[in-house]
């Protein structure tokens, strides 16, 4: 037990490593702060492009977004950071995790928006449009209020999911938290750092968790 | 007669390979009220749409207060504040409170200021006796009282002409009479309507004209006892008839 | 040579292509193995604790709901790292491949729960009534009545977060697992050239895509009727 306590609470450890990981908690917000409006734009065009009637804007548009889909965002960031440099093209950890977010998460954030979109009724529309609202009108004012409404439980997760994802900024050198852990880890020898990054993240997404499970519950139980 | 304010003329809409509407023409005056009638899938309601270009037409004119609907040079969006329209199943948008369901297409259509907008607005609820409840909800108000607030959205724009697609029939029996009373007291005020409904009381009380359609075409019209009365065509007897039994 | 050719050669080099298939494959293998174990292990052991769960055993739920809440808020690569660099100095070194695998499965196993646990809620109290009015027992009930429609409802959520925490594999490439994305960045190292990881890419599109676009048929066919 000493022993366990020791290697994984070592206060000793935690003390000096406590700026290390708060610095690189910073981060995390940051970077979180960046990624998820970036993705939540990239995903309302996706969505808002969806609309079209037209098939020829429409199937691209589905394997774009399929593509993203299938893609792991680790592979897309490592393509980005270790296969661009040969095209000339140096970006820079930050820069590549800005991009594969963009491309990866817009692609959930859009289909999800799709999704509330698509769950107004018609008659919104048309109520809308009769009283002289043009088509871009009625999509703000009117169907997008409740489309987001309709689909925040799924909003509200894939941002979790997001942020949990921006993790992966430790592989491409991005001092976010489990970077800054791992170094520490590294120069400790001593998994202490990681314990840490493990609490701060699960102090910081349990009350999301809390509150989707609750959202996800109604929402399923409200559809059976 | 002065020039009619809705003239729709030759009006062909075609649904895939549907044929909905077959060559309608009806011309509608100034303050009159024309109720149209029709078994389901006659083409009332897709006429009625095609007035206000919710549907395309596939041929023909429609000129709405002076307005040629369907020239590509018409701001659509401009001419439909003129044309008020309410649905059989209200569409009051449900995040909004009534007062903000009348105000949205004064303030971003009409451009009216927020105080000016929320005037009117207050207005338009106070005429259908629902001042009281600007600030419901939609999922707040019976269905008579939602239907009362998409009249009001429609009337807050001093529309020219008002659209009603069968306004009482997603109602309960009891809510259905707030509802006409409001329609009986637009039409006293002078308000040139076109109302899609099986109410045959209220057509015979308050209609200047019927309209009965059949597959697509305008089978005949006529004065509400006339028709009622008087069919000249069995097909049109035939459907009164069978509204009378229930 | 024009900048079509130059790009060609360099993304997508013949020569190194051929001499490092065969690492992308073996890498492939070791996806498909360690996705396949997630898979099996995370969604049986998700809908175990959902079936304990609706036992109603109050200090036992307790316990499942705070484990599927640690799992559910990790990253996940946090936990890969934890089990891969921090479990030696508790005495037990588990393989890249097995951090990797328990990692993914613990995370799969937390986000099925709640998936079976909602699906087993939604179905109406009446339905447990009218079954044990019959003479069906607690597990008889759970089997026959509830869980054939519970599972109807899980099965679009389901998918897509399978898929979802399935792409994760990638992740063992942090702790030198040699799957795909392990094996074709340690080829683009040893040959200069980006091919091997185009390479890569292309097989994770061999792998997922069709999964993809399977569920987007899923959903649809299972889809909530509102």
């Amino acid at each position: 037990m000493e022993e366990i306590v020791q290697s994984f609470f070592n206060a000793e450890i935690a003390e000096a490593a406590l700026p290390i990981v708060l610095a690189g908690l910073l981060n995390t917000i940051l970077l979180s702060l960046l990624v998820v409006p970036l993705g939540f734009i990239g995903g309302l065009v996706l969505a808002l492009l969806a609309q079209a009637r037209s098939r020829a804007v429409r199937w691209p548009l589905m394997a774009w977004v399929d593509f993203f889909r299938a893609f792991p965002p680790l592979v897309l960031l490592v393509l980005l950071f270790a296969g661009l440099p040969f095209a000339g093209l140096e970006l820079g950890g930050f820069a590549c995790v800005a991009i594969a977010f963009f491309l990866n998460t817009g692609s959930y954030y859009g289909e999800i928006l799709r999704a509330g979109i698509e769950s107004i009724p018609r008659g919104q529309v048309e109520a809308a449009r009769s009283t002289g609202l043009s088509g871009l009108q009625t999509m703000t004012y009117v169907v997008l209020p409740q489309a987001v409404r309709n689909v925040l439980p799924d909003l509200l997760s894939n941002t979790l999911e997001v942020v949990k994802l921006t993790s992966l900024g430790s592989v491409v050198a991005v001092p976010e938290l489990l970077f800054q852990a791992r170094q520490a880890q590294s120069v400790t020898y001593n998994p202490t750092p990681i314990v840490m990054a493990a609490v701060i993240y699960f102090l910081i997404l349990w009350p999301v968790v809390r509150l989707l499970s609750r959202l996800e519950n109604r929402a399923l139980v409200g559809r059976g | 007669m002065t020039a009619p304010i809705v003239a729709a003329h030759g009006i062909h809409k075609h649904f895939g390979q549907v044929h909905v509407l077959k060559g309608v023409d009806l011309d509608v005056a100034e303050r009159e009220l024309v109720f149209v009638i029709g078994p389901s899938g006659s083409g009332k309601s897709t006429l009625l749409r095609c007035l206000n270009r919710l549907e395309e037409p596939s041929s023909g004119s429609i000129t709405v207060a002076g307005i040629d609907m369907l020239s590509p040079k018409t701001d659509i969006n401009h001419a439909r504040q003129h044309i008020g329209m309410v649905f059989q199943s209200f569409n009051l948008y449900p995040h909004m409170t009534a007062l903000g369901n009348v105000m949205l297409a004064l303030r971003k259509v009409a451009g009216k200021s927020r105080a000016e907008a929320e005037t009117i607005a207050r207005a338009a609820l106070e005429r259908v006796g629902l001042a009281e409840r600007a600030h419901h909800r939609p999922a707040e108000l019976s269905g008579g009282q939602q239907q009362r607030v998409a009249i009001a959205r429609a009337i807050a724009l001093e529309p020219r002409v008002m659209l009603f697609d069968e306004p009482t029939s997603a109602l309960d029996p009891e809510l259905v009479g707030s509802v006409l009373a409001v329609m009986r007291s637009l039409r006293e005020s002078g308000m040139t309507m076109i109302v899609v409904s099986h109410e045959m009381g209220f057509a015979r009380a308050a209609a200047d004209r019927v309209v009965f359609m059949d597959h697509g075409l305008i089978v005949e019209q006529g004065p509400p006892a006339q028709i009622f009365e008087n069919p000249a065509h069995e097909r049109t007897r035939a459907f009164i008839g069978q509204i009378r039994q229930h | 040579m024009s900048a079509w050719d130059r790009f060609v050669e360099t993304f997508f080099n013949a020569k190194v292509m051929a001499k490092y298939l065969p690492d992308i494959l073996y890498g492939t293998v070791v996806t498909i193995e360690l996705a396949v174990a997630i898979v099996l292990s995370g969604l049986a052991a998700g809908l175990l604790l959902a079936l304990v769960r609706s036992a109603g055993i109050r200090p036992l739920n307790w316990l499942i709901i705070f484990v599927v809440d640690l799992f559910r808020s990790l990253p996940p690569l946090v936990i890969i790292v934890l089990l891969y660099f921090g479990l030696p100095s508790a005495g037990w070194s588990p393989s890249s491949f097995v951090s990797t695998w328990l990692a993914l499965a613990l995370v799969l196993m937390a986000f099925a729960e709640e998936i079976f646990w909602a699906g087993i809620t939604s179905v109406a109290r009446g339905q447990w009534e009218a079954a044990r009015s019959t003479g069906l027992s607690f597990a008889q009930t759970l089997l026959y009545v509830v869980l054939p429609q519970a599972l109807r409802l899980t099965i679009a959520p389901l998918t897509n977060r399978t898929i979802a925490i399935t792409k994760g594999t990638a992740l063992g490439t942090v702790v030198a697992l040699h799957e795909i994305l392990g094996m074709a960045s340690s080829a683009v190292s040893n040959s200069y050239n980006p091919s091997p990881l185009m390479m890569g890419a292309g097989a994770y599109l061999v792998l997922f895509l069709p999964v993809v676009v399977a569920a987007r048929w899923i959903e649809t066919k299972f889809a909530w009727k509102r």
